[in-house]
């Protein structure tokens, strides 16, 4: 499965910029060439409809819900990303046929937390909120320290999806674990159930609450933030949805992230851009979960902290300021 | 008092007198709507700031307000201890007592529902727990079980009252003008024939045997929600009757403090004896021995076993930040009342009130203990976020929001108590030896 590396994020003023870009476009368009393309257009239409009649040879492709198809090769359209909303239905199903997993290899991780700011940029988050956090652990006295970038496990066996008290937090077919912020009712009892304290709430108004009101909310991307309610890492799914890597996976400098498809045993790195097979570099690597005797069955890897590619810089695990 | 029996004009001016609006009532209640005032002030800060008022903050995500709940879910227990179990075995000095214990579960479960509400993000979605509720949140099943409770609970306030107040509105000079037409509803047209009296009697007796499954129900779901979790100090199976034998010491010592103040202020020195303080003093020890057993399995077999988690857990609750409160609790709220009580003298009114009271705040304290050290010490460490993640202490606003639920169960207390008969008139009458009361 190929990904597009698309991990800038156009801020407000570029987007405005691109529009007026597009508009003038538009109008050039409709004022000086709109003749000729229709003609040409017109033209085209009618070589295209003479050709299908003399079908071509066939392909075989896989859809959307893993099914595999047999198509005459002419009819192969490029596909065109749906203007359409985002249902609760659509979202709720997830992405048909995806099992998502994360891959995150602790000896290339020297917590550059560029993951860390691109995640709080899409998601709108504080500077104290983290959806993904690197910690520094240290399991024994005698071995040695490492950084380990932290976020929700995307667990098979979700704690804190069994005691909502209101179906708000679920469990998706494609393995994610959503939160639907206009349900949530703020027990926090999913925060208090999850043993990896992945979730984070919205103690105070969220951050850029006044330039965010009117943006309509997006459950797969958590955004506008709300009060009142308990958020976490969705790994990114509104990128996946579009066929693009999370935003953490991305912006990684240092390759420490792989992501990809259960179902397709491929995972992708987001710094290399490398594909890989899921089972391989889990067998090769030693592969492992974070506290899988809780039962809990994370989607998310951790490959061992072993001949660490950069030396452990102990920092300052506090930030001071009140909030 | 058995020797010269008293008349039942006497037994009725002495278990109603009480019944008027006085300077004394009016002056408390004063105070009290004030400070409730002040109270539901933070909570509207609360309402348009955020959560974020109080001090609870992304890893210490239960505060007070949650050890709070507990707490008082806890002393709404002692109505089925008393009305139901000792009841049922036959005890008969628990007579006067029944209706004290009654209001205490009625006033502490009504408020606890209240108390959960503050601790919500967005209680305006109140209605999602039952529009969207699922089955298998243990928050759907406490909200079940605290509203099955609080029912039943009232109707065992009220059915043993009806009785009383078709006596009271025909045969009291002084009961208030305005409280008549309230008696004559409520009594529902009561005079005394075997025939109501036979029906009243089975709907109790059917409701004192529901009533015990409900109130187990609802300080063992209370318990699960922090038992069904992974976490350290909390994964025990222990919590389910560790909580209810902790709720009955709670309650027993409400019982005892409520017993003496009606005592006092309403002049009941002749039905709540210094034999019914003892009695209570009695049933406050043995439940207390129950506790501090079941305290002993809960911190000795981790304790002995120190795996990772519960070695940093129980290392800072017995000998670490959370030590000079954990001990003050276990000896100033357990060990030293449970040994003062054994000796007759402490179990006389005055006496057993103070130790009470000294119960009650440890069995409040204790609910902290349980409820925000857990959450100090998660399976991850704390790091990268401001220093008040890291420790929890509750705010001015959230402390103010706390006394709140304290002040409305006063409120409901004072009301029931001032406007009924604290002790059961009908039942005490009959046991006073009045056979027949003629009803007009």
């Amino acid at each position: 499965m190929e990904y597009n590396n698309n991990s800038h994020l156009p801020d407000g003023a570029e987007n405005q910029k691109a529009a007026s870009r597009r508009n003038f476009l538009k109008n050039l368009g409709l004022a000086g060439v709109g003749v000729a393309t229709g003609a040409a257009a017109l033209y085209s239409g009618g070589i295209f409809e003479a050709k299908k009649e003399v079908s071509g040879d066939s392909k075989v492709l896989l859809t959307q819900d893993g099914k595999l198809v047999r198509v005459d090769s002419l009819e192969i359209k490029a596909h065109e990303k749906s203007g359409e909303e985002l249902s609760e239905s659509l979202c709720r199903g997830g992405i048909p046929g995806r099992r998502w997993v994360m891959v995150t290899d602790l000896s290339k991780c020297r917590n550059a937390r560029r993951c860390i700011a691109a995640c709080q940029e899409a998601h709108q988050l504080r500077p104290e909120q983290y959806h993904l956090n690197t910690l520094q652990i240290q399991d024994t006295p005698a071995t040695a320290p490492y950084h380990i970038p932290k976020n929700c496990q995307h667990c098979d066996n979700p704690p804190c999806v069994a005691v909502c008290p209101v179906d708000a937090t679920y469990k998706r077919p494609d393995g994610i674990v959503l939160i639907e912020n206009d349900r949530c009712i703020g027990c926090r009892f999913c925060m208090a159930a999850c043993p990896y304290s992945a979730r984070i709430f919205n103690w105070l108004e969220p951050r850029d609450a006044a330039k965010y009101q009117d943006k309509e909310y997006n459950a797969e991307l958590n955004v506008p933030q709300k009060l009142g309610t308990v958020s976490k890492c969705l790994f990114s799914a509104d990128r996946l949805r579009e066929g693009e890597l999370p935003y953490c996976v991305s912006a990684c400098p240092n390759g420490v992230y792989y992501f990809g498809d259960e179902n397709e045993d491929s995972v992708t790195n987001g710094t290399t851009r490398e594909t890989v097979r899921l089972s391989k570099l889990l067998r090769d690597n030693g592969g492992y979960q974070l506290m899988p005797e809780l039962g809990t069955k994370p989607r998310v890897y951790y490959l061992p902290p072993k001949n660490r590619l950069f030396p452990f810089e102990n920092i300052n695990p506090e930030t001071p300021e009140k909030v | 008092m058995e020797d010269n029996k008293p008349t039942f004009d006497k037994i009725l001016n002495d278990l109603t007198h009480h019944i008027r609006i006085n300077k004394g009532f009016l002056l408390w209640m004063g105070f009290l709507s004030v400070s409730l005032l002040i109270c539901l002030y933070a909570y509207s800060l609360q309402l348009k700031t955020g959560l974020g008022v109080a001090g609870i903050r992304d890893y210490i995500t239960w505060g007070i307000y949650l050890s709070n709940f507990v707490f008082f879910v806890a002393s709404s227990l002692i109505g089925m201890l008393i009305s139901a179990v000792l009841g049922l075995i036959g005890m008969k000095w628990i007579t006067p007592l029944t209706r004290i214990a009654e209001t205490i579960a009625v006033a502490f479960a009504a408020v606890a529902g209240l108390v959960i509400v503050s601790d919500m993000g967005r209680p305006e979605r109140l209605a999602y727990v039952f529009i969207y509720g699922r089955a298998q949140s243990p928050i759907f099943w406490d909200v079940t079980v605290i509203t099955t409770y609080f029912v039943l609970s009232l109707l065992l306030l009220f059915l043993p009252m009806i009785a009383d107040m078709a006596i009271i509105h025909r045969k009291s000079t002084s009961l208030p003008g305005w409280l008549k037409p309230v008696y004559k509803t409520l009594s529902l047209n009561f005079t005394d024939s075997p025939e109501q009296n036979k029906i009243i009697n089975r709907c109790i007796r059917i409701l004192l045997i529901l009533v015990i499954p409900a109130a187990l129900s609802i300080h063992t779901v209370t318990s699960w929600l922090f038992a069904v979790t992974s976490r350290a100090g909390w994964d025990s199976t222990l919590f389910g009757p560790y909580f209810v034998s902790g709720a009955f010491v709670a309650g027993s010592a409400a019982v005892i403090i409520a017993m003496f103040f009606f005592r006092k202020n309403y002049k009941l020195q002749d039905y709540l004896t210094d034999l019914h303080f003892s009695n209570m003093g009695k049933v406050l020890v043995t439940v207390s021995l129950v506790y501090l057993y079941f305290n002993i399995n809960e911190f000795l077999v981790p304790g002995y076993k120190l795996k990772r988690a519960d070695a940093v857990h129980l290392h800072e609750l017995l000998a670490g930040k959370d030590a000079l409160l954990f001990w003050l609790v276990q000896t100033g709220g357990l060990l030293i009342p449970i040994i003062l009580m054994m000796f007759k003298p402490f179990r006389k009114p005055l006496p057993i009130m103070l130790i009470s009271v000294a119960v009650l705040i440890a069995a409040w304290i204790k609910r902290y203990l349980i409820v925000i050290p857990t959450q100090e010490h998660p399976f991850l460490p704390i790091q990268h976020v401001p220093q008040n993640f890291m420790h929890y202490s509750p705010t001015l606003i959230e402390t103010l929001i706390s006394i709140a639920p304290f002040i409305l169960v006063l409120i409901i207390i004072t009301l029931i108590s001032k406007f009924f008969p604290v002790i059961p008139l009908h039942e005490t009458a009959k046991e006073k030896g009045i056979e027949h009361i003629k009803f007009d």
